[in-house]
């Protein structure tokens, strides 16, 4: 296997064989909660996407300097970085996103995608593989959470990305928690017969 | 792995390093970004205003007065006073109900807007759409004349379905606005019958 394909399949990895959400099932409380609409699961992922390859680089290139005891500690003090320097922008450019996702974005850090790999991969790994896990899996989970919200979306407002082509008010328990859970389950049913057959 | 054995200095000195680096970063940002917030959350509240009151030239978020916890904006076009922007805050289903509510010099009601809600998706949110009736149907009324309470509490206005702790607390914003809008405005209160 050529090094370039490797590289791809890093990022293939974080997408398919170690999709946070189907296949880790991490960080389930963003999942479930912000995901009422394609548009909000879609600026969830992509806040997260940005945090995790940024704290993946800047963790990898660290981690050497880093003294064991005091790993965890510094780790979320970069990924808290990240998250704040993510929510100043969102409130100064996107301020409409920011407003609909409010809580969920400094909860980012907490995310334990976003620790789970800093641990797992890049304090392991060079900078460059790193900085691949962190866009593969952030992709994975910007996948997965479009998907729930799409889903959930159509079934509880008849509408895609704000886009309302179904009149009337729709299932209402798919926008509310229960309706998440719901959804998350048999979207699951389906990642895995998918991708048992591939595999 | 940590190549550096965990001493007492060798912890210290990479926190402290750590913590600089990105304090001296956050701080770095958060000066590019101060202006744009700023601004957008202006824009924001300037929207709300334009949206309640009619046409206006003047800067309304100048002319503000605070009464309480309400905050009355004056909209002018030349000297006269055309509209009042009343911002107030009550208490919904799900949370606090920040709501704007616009009134003519004669205290009609001009209309409304909903800044920020945490109210059910699907049921009480729909308090965010203008032609829900309970928004629809304040338009136009003057509270001195009308009763702006919901049905079931023997007023005029239709709840949303479903959602009348939401409807109850939107109205009651209007009523508060009111309220704050008439001891602020002594031209309204001169024309008040005794």
């Amino acid at each position: 296997m050529s090094s370039n394909r490797s590289k791809w399949s890093l990022v293939l990895d974080g997408i398919i064989k170690n999709n946070p959400t189907f296949v880790l099932v991490l960080g389930m409380c963003p999942t479930l909660g912000t995901t009422s609409s394609a548009l909000n699961g879609l600026g969830m992922g992509v806040a997260t996407l940005f945090v995790l390859v940024l704290s993946n680089i800047c963790i990898s290139a660290v981690a050497r300097f880093i003294p064991d005891k005091v790993r965890i500690p510094s780790y979320i003090v970069i990924i808290a970085t990240f998250v704040t320097l993510v929510e100043f922008l969102m409130k100064a450019y996107v301020p409409a996103l920011y407003e609909t996702l409010g809580l969920f974005i400094p909860l980012i850090v907490v995310n334990c995608i976003v620790l789970g790999r800093a641990e797992a991969f890049a304090n392991k790994n060079s900078v460059a593989d790193s900085a691949l896990d962190g866009l593969g899996i952030g992709l994975g989970f910007t996948i997965a959470l479009t998907v729930l919200g799409l889903c959930r979306e159509l079934l509880g407002n008849g509408s895609l990305f704000g886009w309302k082509f179904i009149p009337g008010d729709g299932m209402l328990a798919f926008v509310l928690a229960p309706g998440a859970f719901l959804v998350l389950g048999y979207l699951m049913v389906l990642f895995r017969k998918l991708t048992r057959k591939t595999a | 792995m940590a190549a550096r054995p965990s001493t007492f200095g060798n912890m210290v000195l990479a926190l402290t390093v750590i913590c600089l680096v990105c304090a001296g970063l956050l701080g770095l940002v958060q000066h590019v970004t101060a202006d744009a917030i700023a601004r957008s959350d202006q824009q924001k509240e300037n929207a709300a205003i334009a949206a309640v009151v009619p046409a206006f030239d003047n800067d309304p978020l100048q002319e503000r007065t605070q009464v309480g916890d309400a905050v009355v904006f004056t909209a002018r076009s030349g000297e006269s006073a055309v509209g009042y922007a009343v911002k107030v805050r009550t208490g919904g289903f799900g949370g606090p109900l920040v709501m704007m509510v616009g009134f003519t010099p004669d205290g009609t009601i001009y209309n409304t807007s909903v800044i920020s809600h945490a109210e059910t998706p699907g049921l009480g949110a729909k308090i965010t759409d203008p032609q829900i009736q309970p928004r629809a149907q304040v338009v136009g009324k003057n509270p001195a004349t009308s009763v702006i309470a919901v049905r079931k509490d023997r007023g005029e206005i239709d709840a949303i379905t479903a959602s009348t702790i939401t409807s109850r607390a939107f109205l009651k914003g209007i009523n508060l606005a009111y309220d704050v809008f008439r001891t602020l405005n002594p031209e309204n209160n001169e024309q008040q019958p005794q």
